[in-house]
């Protein structure tokens, strides 16, 4: 093996890793939650959502203020499958829905076409 | 009086905005409280009316350098739809543009810059590597521009999608090129050909906004029925207002009105008849291809066609509460659903960008360690190919394009599928049981059979007008049918079990049982007339029976006049639509609590072979358990009403002849009409989503797996094959477009 062979080996190994870690591991982003109060929440669509996970209490009603300013037509709707939720969201405006999750669990919201997504964590409510 | 307003702010990062924010909503002037959430991205401010607006919070709120606005309320679907329309429109307009220029760009490239290069290493190549580098510099910053701005922005959030690959991908290819444009000195200083790849980035932006631009359209088609239903609202009503004829805007019409529909024209909105007959075409709503007659007292639907005679109506529901809002509503709910066959695709798509960048970087290396020379460029090739072939867009649209296309459709044939989920189960079932009463039925007693003379009748008919008996209601229904002139009974008593006796215009009548019949013809006539005349009778009454209705014997003046049959009639599209089912290879089973004798007649009229008669309504639930425990996938099909528990117990609840919100939020499918050709229709159109979906996630799982390894260069050591990045991008932009092509096929 050459000098340039190993280098471009190794290279592309830890380019490998990288990736993975960077798109599959430290994208877990720390889900947004309120504390008490109106479970309500502004959620940034701009070719991702930010944020893209949120905590909520089950059992309350939740409302997703989604604000888009991409013209990308993978983001033009929102799609909450478990509350049968299909939404349109008009490009510089916020959309707003809204649903209860009933169950503790986790919840998908994604775009259209699926690539795009977040979660909605519904945890017990605190008596 | 204070009042309290949230308003979502956008771009805070830090703790330092919320408070930044909530400093200047306090500092503001009729504001008495602001708390800034930076977590839920929302300031809560409590402020006086009388000093401030909600709306100068806002301009407060961008005036420290955040996003705000006040949520508006929800808008109606149809200036969604529009809206969605226009975008759409404006977005295949900027694709259309963005193209025809690519195209153009990569054309005069093709001609005038490819010839320069035919020498890598001529004096006329250094010439045509700038003038393919000036023409791929709009290309890159223009056409393709929303791919890289796109992928950015993704990535900022950890997250990668389509663009992250084509971004990748046509990056690599132009900032290599430049590299080789910039530094040829350099290049062939190391004893290299600086080649350039201006042309494959040019050709790949071109077909992959080709791919968008077919894909666009191509989604947009898939919400044709929603736009159909909403399209069916007129938009005026003529409105009776203190006396005078009004035309209103529809959205002005209130519970209440008095509303006038000429023939040819829309109901407005849901409504009650008060006068005048027409026959009424409701098929967009309920998929019925007859006109349905209405008159004074019957039911009318908004959107439905008033087509020969002037009615007038008073206005029953409106808005969201009509019935074609429920069902749009409904199908756009659906439409927001999965398929739980999606579940694995979605498994992939997660992790798919990812994945597939690892193989192209995988692919880079292992053509750089062993590839023939030379090999950067080969690696870069293959890297870049595998980049641009991978399409995880089809794996997303599999399933929803069929989804939505498929409910939509069910909707123009008057069948309401609750989604996506409702949709795989009712393609699977194998059993149906179909509820007699009402399902199969009419559901309410009517005369089948007239064994008598019209003045029999129109005597019987004028007795029973003072019986509050069930089966007394079809007997004068049937009189009235006739053109009958009824007339006031002058004695009349009724005889529990047995029937009713009275005299009307002079004449002695009696309605009911045999015996009860025959005790009074031997009160007044011989024992040998009356077996005379109970034989024939009896004949026609035996085979009343034998069909399951019930004879009902009349005497006039102690004579046995005739015999009448009451049944709850069959639905005359029981038959057909039984066969239909049992022609689709699914088992049919009657379930009824009506007595054995009954039931097998009715079954034995539609063709049904299966029949669990004399179940109690609590137990109908228990049986359709023990069908699902034998193995099958069951559909219970019922009104909703009565069978509420029964059919939520099924593997899917077919709710017949109703727009009820009750049945529509328990049912996985609601039928329009009540005909059971429904539910053939609903497992037909399951059958065959199912049918696509499953072609679809084929088709996007096997052009991945087959695709990338060619891309990669598989067939390179044996067959010498390695697929150029411009054919690559030309089976990216097939793959998804095929997709929702095949979707589409369910609108027929």
């Amino acid at each position: 093996m050459t000098t340039a062979e190993l280098v471009v080996t190794f290279a592309g190994l830890a380019a490998i890793l990288w990736v993975n870690w960077y798109f599959l591991l430290a994208g877990e982003a720390a889900a947004a939650g309120s504390a008490a109060g109106p479970q309500r929440f502004r959620i940034e669509v701009n070719n991702s959502y930010s944020p893209s996970a949120i905590r909520v209490r089950a059992g309350e009603p939740v409302q997703l203020d989604f604000h888009r300013t991409d013209r990308s037509s993978c983001t033009e709707e929102v799609v909450l499958p478990e509350f049968g939720i299909r939404r349109f969201l008009p490009t510089g405006q916020t959309t707003s829905v809204e649903f209860t999750p009933r169950a503790p669990g986790s919840y998908g919201f994604e775009c259209g076409m699926g690539m795009v997504r977040g979660k909605i964590i519904a945890e017990e409510a605190e008596s | 009086m204070a009042e309290t307003c949230e308003i979502p702010v956008g771009g805070m990062t830090c703790a330092a905005c919320s408070a930044r924010v909530q400093r200047t909503l306090e500092k503001t002037p009729g504001v008495e409280r602001a708390a800034v959430n930076l977590m839920t991205g929302t300031a809560r401010v409590d402020y006086d009316p009388r000093a401030v607006s909600p709306e100068r919070l806002v301009e407060t709120i961008r005036g420290t350098g955040y996003g705000a606005e006040l949520p508006r309320p929800e808008a109606s679907i149809e200036s969604l739809m529009e809206a969605q329309d226009a975008e759409r429109a404006g977005e295949t307009a900027d694709l259309r543009l963005k193209f025809w220029v690519t195209i153009a760009i990569a054309v005069l490239a093709a001609g005038m810059g490819m010839p320069l290069m035919e020498n890598q290493s001529g004096p006329s190549a250094e010439l045509g590597r700038w003038f393919l580098l000036a023409l791929t510099l709009p290309v890159v910053f223009w056409s393709g521009r929303h791919f890289y701005t796109r992928a950015w922005a993704a990535f900022r959030h950890h997250s990668a999608d389509m663009n992250t690959l084509i971004a990748v991908g046509t990056g690599a290819a132009f900032v290599f090129s430049v590299f080789m444009t910039v530094g040829a000195e350099w290049v062939r200083a190391r004893g290299l050909v600086p080649h350039v790849y201006f042309e494959v980035v040019m050709w790949v932006v071109a077909l992959i906004l080709l791919g968008n631009l077919l894909e666009a359209r191509a989604k947009g088609r898939t919400s044709d029925a929603i736009r159909r239903l909403i399209g069916l609202r007129p938009d005026t009503a003529r409105v009776v207002r203190g006396g005078a004829e009004l035309e209103v805007p529809l959205a002005d019409v209130r519970v209440g009105d008095e509303l006038l529909v000429r023939p040819g024209e829309r109901i407005p909105t849901d409504g009650v008849v008060l006068d005048g007959t027409s026959t009424v075409d409701e098929s967009m709503l309920t998929g019925e291809p007859l006109p349905v007659a209405k008159s004074a007292g019957s039911e009318v639907t908004g959107a439905t066609i008033n087509r020969n005679g002037a009615l007038r109506i008073r206005a029953s529901r409106v808005g969201a509460d009509t019935v074609l809002s429920r069902i749009i509503r409904l199908v756009r709910e659906a439409q927001g659903s999965k398929a739980p066959i999606q579940r694995l695709a979605d498994r992939i798509s997660a992790v798919f960008v990812p994945v597939v960048i690892s193989i192209a970087i995988a692919t880079f290396v292992i053509w750089f360690d062993l590839g023939p020379a030379p090999r950067h460029l080969h690696a870069l090739v293959a890297a870049v190919t595998v980049l641009i072939i991978a399409c995880p867009c089809a794996m997303g649209l599999a399933t929803p394009t069929a989804v939505m296309v498929s409910t939509g459709r069910g909707a123009e044939l008057g069948v309401l599928i609750r989604g996506g989920e409702a949709l795989q189960r009712t393609g699977d079932v194998d059993l149906v049981v179909l509820d007699k009463t009402g399902t199969i039925t009419e559901g309410g007693p009517a005369v089948t059979r007239i064994e008598l003379d019209d003045e029999g009748l129109r005597l019987a008919a004028s007795l029973e007008q003072l019986s509050e008996h069930p089966l007394a209601e079809a007997i004068v229904a049937a009189a009235r049918k006739r053109g009958l002139a009824l007339e006031d009974p002058e004695r009349f008593a009724a005889e529990p079990g047995r029937g009713v006796v009275g005299r009307v215009a002079g004449h002695d009548v009696v309605l009911g049982n045999r015996s009860l019949a025959e005790e009074h013809a031997k009160a007044a006539r011989s024992i040998e007339e009356t077996a005379a005349e109970l034989t024939p009778l009896d004949v026609h009454a035996a085979a009343m029976a034998e069909d399951g209705a019930t004879p009902v014997y009349v005497a006039v003046d102690g004579r046995l006049a005739g015999v009448v049959a009451i049944a709850d009639p069959i639905r005359p599209t029981s038959r057909d639509a039984v066969a239909r089912l049992r022609g689709m290879g699914l088992a049919v089973v009657m379930l009824t609590g009506d007595d054995r004798r009954t039931a097998d007649a009715v079954a034995r009229q539609v063709g049904i072979d299966r029949v669990v008669a004399e179940v109690l309504p609590d137990r109908k639930l228990a049986e359709v358990e023990r069908l699902r425990a034998k193995g099958n996938v069951v559909a219970m099909v019922g009104d909703g009403l009565n069978d509420a528990p029964a059919l939520a117990g099924a593997d899917v609840g077919i709710a017949i002849g109703t727009g009820t919100d009750v049945a529509m939020e328990t049912s996985a499918v609601t039928l329009m009409r009540g005909d059971l050709g429904g539910v053939a229709d609903a497992v037909a159109l399951s059958r065959r989503t199912l049918r696509v979906m499953k072609q679809n996630l084929f088709w996007a799982f096997i052009y991945n797996v087959i695709g990338i390894p060619i891309a990669a260069g598989v067939l390179y050591p044996a067959f010498g094959v390695q697929l150029t990045p411009a054919f690559a991008a030309a089976a990216m932009a097939v793959s998804s477009v095929s997709v929702v092509t095949n979707s589409l096929r369910l609108r027929s």
